[in-house]
Order: C-alpha cells, then structure tokens, then sequence
C-alpha cells in the first residue's frame, strides 16, 4: 500500500497534498496496490472528495493536539498508522511541513527517504528515484531498498489529475503524545499567493534600481495572479523580504511561468529557478546571461516594457 | 549553554557541475569547497550571537567527513566557535550521517543543536529532522528567526505565505533559513585563533545506510531564446497564451 500524507493548513487541504495524492494514486498503479490517504487533525473541507485523485481510503486521526503542525507528534502518529496499515511506500510533498516530518518518519522506521523527487520511481529494476541536487543544476537517481520507502515530492513537480471518486474517510484512533512545541502566532502575508506554490511567479532585481519603483512589478503580478520573488541583493538590501528571495541560497522554485525583470542571471540565480517550465526575461542588456537560460526575451527597459505587458495581458485576458 | 553547529563544505556556488566514472561520481576535479552557506551564514553567526550575549555559552562545532574537510572547519573556527569535532568517515547518506551527529550530541550533552535549511550540493534538507527523531528532540525546521530567554526559544519558521512563532523548551534541533543572522567575514584575529583551536577527530559509531546515489545527470539544455522586440510587448502576451499556454 501507498500512503499519502495529506498536508493541511487551518483546516484546509493544501494545494501540495492534491500533488502527492495524483503521485501516489499512479504509484499505486505502477505498484499494481492502492493508495491511501493520511490526514492530522480537524478538516473544514470533504475529505471524501480527494477520492477524485485516486486515493480509495483516507485515515483521518483527529485529535486537537494534531491541529497545531508538531513534527515530533506528527511523526509518532504517522508511524502509528504505517505500521497499522501495512504501508510500503510513504509519500509527502517536499514543502515546508514535509520537510520537517518525512527525515523524522525515515529515521523512525529506518526507511529510506528521497527527498525533492521529480517523478515517479524507476521500478523496472528495484526502487530509483530522480531527485534534484546541486540546486537544479543536476539531478540524481537514488535507490531505495529498505522494506518501507518514503518518498517526498518536490512542489510543482508533478501535474495534478483528477478523475471521478470518492475516498472513504476512516477514523483511525491513535496514541497521540503531547507536544512539545507551542504555536503563539501566525503571520499571513495576506492576500498573496504563496511563493511555493504559485503557478506563475514575477520576479524583479537590482535593475528595478529601488524599492519605490516595485509598482510596475506587482501590477504585472497581480494581473497574473502571480507570486513575487527577487534576487538575493533585493532581499539583502531590505528592497523586498527575506521570503521573497530565490536562488541557490534562497527558495528553490519550480513554477510554470516564470518572469524574471531587471534579474542579470547570475549562476546562483539560476540554480533556483532554472526548473520553471517557462522563463521569460527583460533586460536591458543583451548580453546578461539569463537569456541563455530563457525561452521567451524581450531587450529592453524594464520601466517601459513592464508596464506595457501587464496592460498585453490584461487585454489578452480580458478578452477571453 | 552548549550549543552544537552542524558543517558541511560543499562545492562553491559557482563550481561546474559534471560527473565522471559513468556519471556515478561527482567530478572534484578544480573544485572549490565552501563551507555551506546555510551552515556558515545563518545557524553559525546565530550560534555567536548567543555567546556574544552570554559568555558562558560553549560552542562546538561537528562535521561528518574525511581530512580533506579540515581547511573548511579551520574557516569555520575563524568566524567563531570554541572547538571542532570531526567524525572521521565519508558522509555516506543523510541517515549515517544523523546517526554520527546523534552519537555526538548525546555525548556531549548540547542544549542546542543548529544545521542549515539543507547542502546546496544534496539539498536533502533531511539531517535536522533524522537527528532529532533519533534524540527524540523537537525539531523546528526552517527557522527564520531565533530567540533564547533562559532555556526557553521563540523560533519563527517558514510557512507557505507567511510565519508560524513558536516556542519551545531545551534541548530543540533547529535548521536555520536566511533571517536568523547576516552572513559575517572573518577577521585576521579569528583567523589566527582558528589556528589552535582544539579540532578533535573520533571515530564513526556503527550506523545503516538507507540510500544509494546511482547515478547523476544533467538537465536538457534550452532549446534558445525567442526574443520579441520591445516595442512589439503585445506579442510576447500573444506567445505566452497561444505558443506557451501559460496565461
Ligand atoms: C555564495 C553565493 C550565493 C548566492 N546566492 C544567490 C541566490 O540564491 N539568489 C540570487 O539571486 N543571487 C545569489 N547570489 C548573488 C548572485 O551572484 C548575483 O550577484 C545576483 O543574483 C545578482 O542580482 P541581480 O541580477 O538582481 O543584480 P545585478 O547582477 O546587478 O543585475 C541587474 C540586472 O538588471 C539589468 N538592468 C538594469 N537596469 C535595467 C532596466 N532599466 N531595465 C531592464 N534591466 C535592467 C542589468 O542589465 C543587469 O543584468 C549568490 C552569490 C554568492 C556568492
């Protein structure tokens, strides 16, 4: 069996958890076994609607300690449920929460982990997963051979499908220690689309030449429905936010469209963005190497073109 | 106050990334080592900050790996720190390695014990959580923000748009994320200090290794820049929505 970790925010499925459930459905497939879901805490949401991305059962532990995210806890109660249920393979979206819960799982059961996946395992001859390493710049074939493999998928990398279904949501009744940890706050940038998460994401660096002048790039973002970013001496400057910056060194990303303005392309630069499916760069300069890692380009000033293509797609749009 | 700072040397940032003996092994040859910029920037500046604060504060550093990490610990003395511990093994996988780390800290008796978010060479962002499952300590992962009042720590972690505070009793594993501290240079005196600071070597503990890198590879090549003239701005709009269907 295949067991999904179903990540949840303030009683919300998270758009990750739709990713990993589609992954694991057809690792189940590949498998010739079912999938399964594994949800923490209380849900606002139908839990039996995420029957449509194949799973066929979710267990659902609930339990007010589970609402707030405790690695330590959440580790014990999934662990409880692997081992209940017979899991073979344990699947979580490399995100923030995944990446503090899937290391502890793997060191519980001694099972183990790839992490930041990009596609589906290689099972033709035992268990290979490609990965990401080297920020981007390479990937990785890694072979699990534990009895239990967990697997964490990169965000954005795999397409979520849906078909028709319905999941049978089962309560599962586990030992729930209690944490350790005490949430005091949570600080929403609101309004805004998470950077991870955002399908289409706008990012501007020194050649916007202040901070004053980031008007022109959230206009276009936000006609796009898009996420902001920056380059590292955006973020260094207190231009934009530490959570805005990308990079080797920054947040990695993976987004299907990805416009960078005023960004030169430096290496580093390029290492946490270069696995967006599309990239689109304006610059003045001809020469800067980030239109060697592009697909569309415009040579041009960013004060001028920026705002002439967010009217392009406001239009484009509008007119659909 | 014992505190423990996890430091691992990866290739420089702007090292050329290929393979050799059939793309199974990483190709060191000119390659630059750096101390992990996550490691050196944010959880070990954090980590001097508290002793800055308080003088009593110890702080060791570990690496898990061979000699040829000697020179990177030596940098990472000059920043700061009391005394490096090197368990002298290759880091195998993010597992072996937490369990060398683990044997360490629980040795030493740390209060504290700081990674980076992840390596930017293997960027499995994996050996916080391991350690503290395998101490059965709290983990806060991704911290953009530490603060000690007595043993209790106030941490901000990242979430998706936005930051969870949360507060937690000692010991506590914590992976450390740009906001935590600003990257420091170090000085002629912590340099020389660096010198004959103690660096003891150990030996590895039994552990199991649970993966194994089969091969690497390089991602496809662009296929080349269509460029669009900037006077002509509707129809990159026009490509992105009919060619690219991204819009
Ligand atoms: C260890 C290390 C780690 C690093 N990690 C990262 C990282 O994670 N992320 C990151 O981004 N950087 C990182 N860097 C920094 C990186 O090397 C570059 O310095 C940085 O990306 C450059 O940022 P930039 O492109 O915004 O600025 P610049 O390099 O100054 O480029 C500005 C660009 O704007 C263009 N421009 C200027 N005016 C205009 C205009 N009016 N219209 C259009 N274009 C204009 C210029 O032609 C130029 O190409 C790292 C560096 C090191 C050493």
């Amino acid at each position: 069996m295949v067991l999904v970790f179903i990540d949840v925010a303030e009683g919300h499925v998270k758009k990750a958890s739709f990713e990993v459930l589609t992954y694991g459905a057809k690792l189940a497939e590949q498998l010739s076994t079912t999938a399964e879901g594994i949800v923490l805490g209380s849900v606002t949401e139908d839990l039996s609607a995420l029957g449509k991305y194949g799973v066929k059962k979710i267990y659902q532990v609930n339990n007010e300690t589970l609402d707030h995210f405790d690695s330590q806890v959440y580790t014990n109660v999934i662990a409880q449920v692997a081992q209940a249920t017979g899991a073979r393979v344990i699947v979580f979206s490399n995100n923030v929460d995944g990446k503090a819960v899937a290391p502890r799982v793997s060191a519980r059961l001694k099972a183990g982990l790839v992490s930041g996946a990009v596609g589906l395992p290689d099972t033709s001859n035992g268990f290979v997963v490609k990965k990401n390493v080297f920020s981007g710049k390479a990937f990785a074939n890694i072979s699990l051979t534990t009895e239990i493999k967990i697997i964490s998928l990169s965000p954005n990398a795999y397409k979520i499908e849906e078909t028709v279904g319905s999941a049978e949501v089962v309560p599962f009744n586990a030992n729930v220690p209690s944490s350790k940890t005490k949430v005091t706050a949570v600080n929403k940038v609101s309004g805004e689309v998470p950077l991870t998460e955002a399908e289409i994401v706008v990012s501007a660096g020194r050649g916007m030449k202040g901070p004053e002048n980031w008007g022109i790039v959230e206009d276009l973002a936000h006609a796009l429905h898009a996420a902001l970013a920056c380059s590292r001496p955006v973020a260094d400057a207190h231009w934009r936010p530490h959570n805005e910056h990308v990079g080797q060194t920054g947040i990695a990303i993976a987004p299907n469209l990805y416009i960078a303005i005023g960004i030169s392309g430096a290496i580093q630069h390029l290492a946490g963005v270069n696995r967006s499916k599309v990239i689109v760069v304006i610059n003045k300069d001809p020469e800067a190497p980030f239109f060697k890692a592009a697909d569309y380009g415009i040579v041009g000033d960013a004060f001028e073109v920026v705002p002439k293509l967010t009217e392009a797609i406001k239009k484009i749009r509008g007119a659909a | 106050m014992k505190i423990l700072v996890c430091i691992s040397k990866t290739p420089d940032t702007t090292a050329k990334i290929a393979f050799t003996s059939n793309n199974t092994k990483f190709d060191a040859a000119g390659v630059q080592w750096i101390i992990n910029p996550y490691d050196e920037w944010y959880s070990l500046v954090r980590a001097i900050e508290l002793k800055e604060a308080d003088a009593s504060t110890i702080i060791h550093l570990v690496n898990v790996g061979l000699a040829d990490v000697e020179p990177i610990i030596r940098k990472a003395l000059a920043l700061g720190g009391d005394e490096a511990i090197r368990v002298n093994t290759d880091s195998h996988d993010s597992f072996y390695v937490a369990s060398q780390i683990a044997a360490i800290v629980k040795q030493g008796a740390y209060d504290l014990v700081f990674t980076g978010k992840e390596t930017i060479d293997y960027n499995g962002s994996a050996i916080g959580g391991m350690l503290a499952e395998l101490l059965e300590l709290p983990y806060i992962s991704l911290a953009t923000k530490f603060d000690l009042a007595g043993s209790k720590a106030t941490v901000s972690r990242e979430i998706e748009g936005g930051e969870e505070i949360c507060e937690v009793e000692l010991p506590v594993v914590v992976s450390c994320a740009k906001g935590v501290a600003e990257q420091r240079i170090p000085n002629m005196r912590g340099i020389m200090a660096a010198r004959t600071k103690p660096l003891k070597v150990v030996e590895p503990v039994a552990a199991d290794v649970l993966t194994n890198v089969q091969s690497f590879g390089l991602p496809p090549a662009k296929a080349g820049v269509k460029l669009v003239a900037p006077d002509n701005v509707d129809e990159l709009a026009r490509l992105l929505r009919e060619e690219a269907k991204m819009i």
